[in-house]
């Protein structure tokens, strides 16, 4: 059995950010384990431009980003141990791993960070009926192979979903002569970011088809073709509007599952919303000493955003391995209407890090103009009016310690107002 | 009011707002711009309208037989992306490869370089 001070379960940008803050803060033993050859995630695959503007003031792309940290995390001494699954967490923060050098390993670390990520939704998460051929991949499993294996997934493609994996590889398979014949979403908007609808699929006149959805895959041994329709209100496929497209290929990019079945076995307390672990103003868990960061935590739509998020943890773990007998109560913080959920799910207002503490949150639907008001069981003690409101773009507001002094209860509404913008040059 | 021989619409992406702007252009000359909330917008809608720019990112292959992802140092005319990953789909490059080094130059007559955004030994 190894003795370590802080583990970090997850090589991605997540965890990787958290190793780089705890050596920062003077954490000396700090250890990540990643199940992968090598560091930096899922970022390895993402090899188009958008990330770091927030936090470099730069567009890198992914392997940009990931290497500026992984860089980091080796120069100030963070142990990575590569090729490495975790498969046991206990809540005294016992892990058991297994690589094929060393065989099972046994660690008892002082605090974790969560860094697992997240995968995608599947086939079987959305029961498409129809044929079960070769042809149907995720998003982020297409993107892989052209990425990183050099295999294209095949040649004519529909996309059912408008998450950003889903955009981002309908340009990149035309970019390597590949026919996207549409993007089908469910929902009557799409769920990636704008600059995405613009540049994946407007550049390269892809349809996106809104309120439309596969209700059947063709094709025995390889796909055929699928079968579309137009969806009503309530989500049902409308059958008489349904039509046959041909293809060889259908990409998934219907949502992202937080991967936490080590917080479950060390039976965190899980957000039903979000999937991922309830944490409080440090990204501690329901277990003292375990905190989560990234996509582990919640699904973001930025990286720069996940980074913010593991630096956070990493000043939790220090303080926590400074001082672990801390009892703290918490104020509840409540997702009220308008908002699918808030970050963090509690806080102590003493024990806050910095002296202002960041509410991350996402909307239930797309709002040209909403006021976000946050009320205390006093009345309303902060408000703000937001513009172009959408639930694929993460809502943030930063809140001082002094607002929020001797107050039992934070809750926090997002309420569509009239949209009276003025337009013209 | 003269006559518009031609109107585009662009999606801006300067903000998440995402305002649909038209574009009218008459003899070739941008004569009217609207439907952006800022100058910002009025300046992408330009910028789209007569010279549309992108990074291209792709991969090019290493000797080894691996992917080395790569991109264009600066934008580049976005009607060249085709032809730039065409001239690139015929590339291989040796290892050992320092982050941000120039793997190819001069992509489909642009004058830019492509650089690789990794470091591969």
């Amino acid at each position: 059995m190894q003795n370590r001070e802080l583990v970090i379960i997850g090589g991605g940008p997540a965890g990787l950010s958290a190793a780089v803050e705890a050596r920062r803060l003077g954490i000396k033993d700090v250890l990540v384990i990643d199940r992968e050859s090598e560091p930096g995630g899922i970022l390895k695959q993402c090899i188009h431009p958008g990330f770091g503007l927030h936090i470099f003031k730069e567009e890198l792309t992914g392997p940009e980003y990931a290497e500026r940290f992984v860089r980091e995390a080796k120069n100030l001494g963070v142990e990575i141990m590569l090729d490495t699954m975790a498969i046991e967490l206990t809540a005294d923060k016992r892990i058991i791993a297994v690589n094929s050098q060393e065989g099972l390993i046994e660690i008892q670390a002082k605090a974790v960070i969560l860094a697992m990520g997240c995968r995608e939704r599947t086939r079987g998460a959305i029961n498409i009926p129809g044929f079960r051929p070769a042809g149907v991949f995720t998003a982020g499993t297409a993107q892989r192979f052209v990425n990183i294996e050099g295999y294209m997934p095949g040649r004519e493609i529909v996309i059912l979903g408008s998450g950003d994996i889903g955009l981002i590889m309908a340009r990149r398979l035309t970019l390597e002569g590949a026919k996207v014949r549409c993007v089908v979403e469910i929902m009557p908007y799409s769920n990636g970011l704008t600059r995405n609808i613009v540049q994946c699929l407007e550049d390269y006149d892809i349809p996106l088809l809104l309120k439309h959805t596969v209700v059947n895959i063709h094709g025995r041994k390889r796909v055929e073709g699928v079968t579309i329709a137009e969806v009503d209100d309530n989500m049902k496929p409308i059958m008489e509007t349904a039509k046959f497209i041909p293809c060889d290929t259908l990409l998934l990019s219907v949502g992202l599952i937080p991967e936490n079945e080590l917080s479950r076995m060390a039976e965190i307390q899980i957000d039903e919303v979000t999937g991922g672990p309830v944490v409080n103003q440090r990204m501690e868990t329901s277990v003292p000493g375990i905190f989560a960061c990234g996509n582990v935590l919640h699904v973001h739509d930025l990286v720069d955003f996940v980074t913010r998020e593991a630096i956070l943890a990493a000043r939790g773990a220090a303080s926590y391995l400074a001082d672990s007998d801390k009892k703290y109560d918490y104020v509840p913080v409540v997702a009220g209407d308008g908002l699918r959920y808030v970050l963090p799910h509690r806080i102590n207002i003493e024990a806050m890090p910095e002296k202002r503490q960041t509410f991350f949150m996402r909307s239930v639907k797309p709002m040209a103009k909403a006021r976000l008001s946050i009320e205390s069981e006093k009345g309303v003690i902060k408000s703000r009016v937001m513009r172009y409101v959408k639930p694929s773009e993460m809502l943030s507001i930063p809140i001082d310690r002094d607002e929020m002094k001797g107050i039992k209860i934070l809750k926090f509404n997002l309420q569509e107002e009239g949209d009276s913008v003025e337009r013209g040059e | 009011m003269s006559a518009v021989n031609e109107e585009k619409s662009v999606t801006c992406i300067v903000c998440p707002r995402g305002c649909r702007i038209k574009v009218s252009i008459k003899g070739g000359e941008i004569i009217r711009i609207s439907g952006n909330l800022c100058k910002r917008g009025a300046d992408y809608a330009r910028s789209e309208v007569t010279q549309p720019m992108r990074v291209l990112t792709t991969t090019v292959r290493l000797e080894d037989g691996h992917l080395l992802p790569v991109k264009t140092a600066r934008p580049i005319p976005k009607e060249l992306l085709f032809e730039a990953v065409r001239e690139l789909s015929g590339v291989r490059v040796k290892g050992p490869i320092e982050i941000g080094q120039v793997v190819y130059s001069n992509v489909a007559g642009t004058g830019v370089d492509v650089v690789a955004t990794r470091s591969w030994n």
